[in-house]
């Protein structure tokens, strides 16, 4: 099929990148020597157990730990009065690891342990005698903006958070009065949480000098350590260090962009024991007390002109803070994307208010709100194509964004292959033949950035390259690699600049004692940013050797090419010689030299303004999912017959793992969809485990299709893009979409169980 | 209660004494230091501590070590050869993208070869049966069914690790 071809590269051939190199970790992992934080003990090692709030929400009246500390073989009991003042948590600071007073949630902690075994903690947490006195809660989040509400935290007033998120570009009033047709729906999106197969843990030590080390599956190391240090200052321990060791991580999805009460409250009682304390979570805990994707009500209201141009959008959401804040409260700056850029309109309202509840408190999941405001879109952009009448991937089509085109919120999109994903999804999966009853297809598209997204001070990774002897290279990259694949596309660009094979070049993301700073694992920055990181770094390396070269080889520096690990001048046999002899000679000569570089890359993307507009990505990543269901309309159940997901990667850097990434993703994304929910009843977990939390199994599985739509974009590396969350962003608006066009009930609520298809049918035919 | 069991894991004759509490993920990961064997819940619902008993695969989270007396264990550490070679279904797994995070790596390739030793031609059904148990939340099984696939062809050029 022509449109989905691999563009051929025109700058040169390529040996390296493209190539769908196994993950370089993945025989060690394949072995079970990979050593997760599960996997590690340290000499001396303590184990740490936390202490859960028993209501959401109470005063605590009296807490009693003598029996816990007078148990034999226990080392420390720490309650919210052991913490220091200044020792909190989240990005507006709100969240002390331990709670002193009151609790505002069951995943509050309010008690911790140190003890010489795992068994010992859990009695001496037995043992812990706490009154409480139980205080009304408030879990709506609608019903908190009222007045008369309850408040999670009274100091403040209100428990709507102060936040930014209000934004009018254009003017949608006038756009509406002039709009053909307009439709208004309420969509609603509940909690799921991440569901990484290694659970969540941390082991804090200190040195003699009180510098820590925290070993901790973060994708954060370098703000990690940040917020470690501002609890060691709080702690009184000024001027110290604080190294983070990442060990393998057992998965990431975004739950680990944030640190945690679990890290915190290690290093206290680490410090406390002065020995290495680990706090590992069990699986009941990790759906307790990690955070989920923020729950949503979206009101949507868009239109379109008679020729079926969207005139404008309206959205306004309501967003489950929970009791506390982390990321959660900020996904509204991504949401602004789609919400203002998927599609060409002019004229944009947005509204977005967080607020507090005694719920779990939400953070960073995969897509970062782009699932969320996406659902409401395209579900809401097939119910205006249904009203204006018109084919609705024609409708599409006729809104697609192009190359060039600067959206209301000033992205500027570069490389785009939206229309290209759009007609590879409708080749693959033929629309108009759903002649079967309860049969029917879907199409949803998306944006997603995917050149960095500058929501910090700097979106920056540092790259560190140093070669031996023997033409291998070392490269220290601030970047993470947590399953995804961010060490084969760091080694996969260096090997490739330097002529040399990907298993020569060793990628170290594990230490911040010997790795550069970078911003963390999240919106699909690493491939594009740590990629460019590492390029730089290569270049800059590649340059030096061609200047030596030049001197042995006695041809012009830039005459010098790489390939098959030798350096070689085009045309003359003669002139070449294996790299690593070239090293050596470099090195053992008077005045002999190591090759080595540094690079810090920061994309020349901006933060949002006051305006809340800037173009916050260098360049963004396009997609379109197509599903065709099956509805049983006995029993409303929704069968998965086909999937296709067209991206645009700007260049696939290696398809093994781009196909990995778009696979799971869109698994993921279809758990979203179908299955996936944490059932809170007045805030208290109901199905902290695999039995009643749905995800897919190996027997769910579904067909999908990836076909890779390649834009080579002009500032990606080697014309590459983000993929790892665009994945699972369209895929819930396509399955309902799909079951619209199926059994013509239109579910507008997530996940879309067979109970609610079934309560939507009968309403249809009026049961 | 302390109890002395014998097995054969991996290949060699055991004796250990052990709590007749224990369960075999604890015995093999707390005791022996065989950190291969992953859990990642604990109550049987993932599948990441999946071994081989007597060619069975079980959750070894749930399964007592005192039930392994004069019992063949076999885990994920057993079946590359000595020389280093990694068994089929290890290599299968890395060359078709059947690894991600890994986490969940050991279970499904201890799974799949109870499957394999049993069923060498299962079929596509038949794999996503015998792996129903094992939960992956990177991959979206796609190249895990790739990778047992692979790995029924290649076994007919296996050399054999320590299980065969």
């Amino acid at each position: 099929m022509d449109n989905i071809e691999v563009t051929p590269n025109q700058d040169r051939e390529l040996s390296v990148v493209g190539k769908p190199i196994p993950k370089l970790d993945a025989a060690q992992k394949a072995m079970g020597r990979a050593e997760y934080i599960q996997d590690i003990k340290l000499p001396g090692m303590l184990y740490g157990k936390i202490l859960y709030s028993k209501f959401a929400n109470a005063n605590i009246v009296k807490i009693d730990t003598s029996k816990a500390k007078a148990l034999a073989g226990v080392h420390a009991v720490l309650t919210g009065e052991d913490v220091p003042k200044k020792m909190k948590m989240g990005f507006i600071k709100d969240n002390p690891p331990i709670k002193k007073g009151r609790v505002s949630s069951f995943r509050d902690e309010v008690a911790a342990v140190a003890a010489i075994s795992l068994d010992i903690a859990k009695k001496a947490l037995d043992l812990i005698e706490i009154e409480y006195e139980e205080l009304e809660g408030i879990f709506d989040p609608e019903k908190a903006m009222e007045k008369d509400s309850p408040l999670v935290h009274e100091h403040l007033k209100s428990n709507v958070l102060k936040m930014p998120w209000n934004i009018h570009y254009g003017d949608v009033e006038k756009a509406e009065k002039e709009s053909a047709f307009v439709v208004e729906d309420k969509f609603t999106t509940t909690w799921v949480t991440h569901c990484c197969m290694g659970t969540s843990g941390a082991i804090a030590l200190f040195d003699a000098a009180d510098n820590l080390t925290i070993y901790s599956n973060t994708q954060i190391p370098s703000l990690a350590q940040k917020d470690f240090l501002e609890s060691l200052k709080a702690m009184g321990l000024e001027n110290k260090r604080a190294r983070v060791i990442k060990p393998i991580i057992g998965g990431g999805f975004g739950s680990k962009l944030d640190t945690y009460a679990y890290e915190h409250i290690a290093i206290l009682l680490a410090h406390k024991c002065k020995k290495p304390v680990k706090i590992m979570f069990d699986r009941v805990e990790e759906f307790n007390a990690t955070s989920t994707r923020q729950p949503t009500v979206i009101y949507i209201k868009q239109g379109c002109d008679k020729n079926g141009r969207l005139t404008f959008r309206d959205m306004r959401m309501v967003l489950d803070n929970g009791a506390h804040t982390s990321w959660g409260a900020t996904t509204p700056s991504v949401m602004l994307m789609p919400i203002s850029s998927l599609y060409k309109v002019e004229n944009v309202k947005y509204n977005a208010k967080c607020v507090y509840t005694n719920n779990t408190y939400s953070q960073a999941m995969r897509g970062y709100g782009n699932p969320q405001a996406t659902f409401a879109i395209e579900s809401s952009m097939d119910i205006l194509a249904e009203k204006a009448g018109m084919d609705r991937i024609e409708f599409r089509k006729i809104n697609k964004n192009q190359s060039g085109d600067e959206t209301p919120q000033g992205l500027k999109i570069t490389s785009c292959g939206l229309e290209e994903c759009i007609d590879a999804v409708k080749e693959e999966l033929k629309f108009d033949n759903n002649s079967e009853k309860g049969v029917g297809t879907g199409i949803a598209s998306l944006i997603h950035v995917g050149g960095g997204a500058r929501i910090y001070g700097s979106d920056g990774c540092g790259a560190i390259l140093k070669m031996d002897d023997y033409g291998k290279v070392d490269i220290f990259t601030g970047g993470t690699d947590m399953g995804q694949g961010l060490d084969n596309i760091t080694a996969q660009i260096v090997a490739e600049e330097l002529g040399l094979l990907a298993e020569d070049i060793n990628v170290v993301h594990s230490d911040t004692d010997v790795c550069p700073w970078d911003v963390g694992a999240h919106a699909s920055r690493s491939t594009f940013v740590a990629g460019n990181a590492a390029l730089g770094a290569a270049k800059k390396v590649k340059k030096k050797i061609q200047e030596f070269a030049s001197k042995i080889l006695d041809v012009p520096a830039k005459d010098i090419k790489f390939k098959d690990r030798n350096v070689f001048f085009p045309g003359d046999p003669e002139k070449s010689m294996p790299i690593g002899k070239l090293l050596r000679k470099a090195h053992f000569s008077p005045n002999g030299t190591m090759l080595m570089a540094e690079n810090f890359y920061d994309p020349d993307n901006r933060n949002m303004g006051k305006d809340l507009k800037g173009n916050m990505s260098m360049t963004y990543s396009f997609g379109a999912h197509g599903v065709k269901v099956k509805v049983d309309e006995e029993t409303g159940k929704v069968e998965v017959l086909e999937y296709v997901a067209a991206h645009d990667v700007g260049r696939a850097i290696n398809p093994l793992l781009l196909e990995g990434q778009v696979y799971g993703g869109v698994v993921m994304g279809l758990g979203y969809a179908l299955t996936e929910e944490v059932v809170h009843q007045n805030g208290k977990n109901m199905n902290a485990n695999f039995r009643d939390y749905k995800l897919f199994t190996a027997k769910d599985a579904v067909k999908i299709k990836a076909p890779v739509i390649e834009t080579i974009d002009k500032d990606g590396p080697f014309g590459a893009k983000g993929i790892g969350e665009p994945g699972c962003v369209p895929t819930a608006p396509a399955v309902a979409n799909a079951i619209y066009d199926a059994v013509g009930v239109r579910i507008k609520d997530l996940p879309i169980t067979p109970e609610k298809v079934l309560a939507a049918l009968k309403e249809k035919k009026g049961d | 209660m302390a109890t002395k069991i014998s097995f054969i894991l991996n290949g060699d004759k055991i004796s250990y004494e052990i709590k007749d509490h224990w369960t075999l993920s604890y015995l093999l990961r707390e005791e022996m230091g065989l950190i291969g064997t992953k859990e990642g819940c604990g109550n049987g619902e993932c599948g990441a501590c999946t071994v081989i008993v007597d060619k069975l695969a079980v959750n070894s989270c749930l399964y007592l070590a005192i039930d392994i007396d004069d019992k063949i264990v076999e885990t994920i550490e057993g079946l590359a050869s000595t020389d280093g070679t990694l068994h089929p279904l290890q290599q299968s797994f890395v060359d078709n993208g059947g690894i991600q995070c890994g986490f969940c790596s050991p279970g499904m390739i201890m799974s799949s070869k109870a499957l394999l030793d049993e069923n060498p031609d299962a079929d596509r059904e038949e794999i996503k049966h015998a792996l129903a148990g094992n939960i992956c939340r990177c991959t979206g099984y796609i190249q895990i069914f790739e990778s047992v696939e692979a790995a029924k062809e290649l076994a007919v050029e296996d050399k054999g690790g320590k299980n065969g």
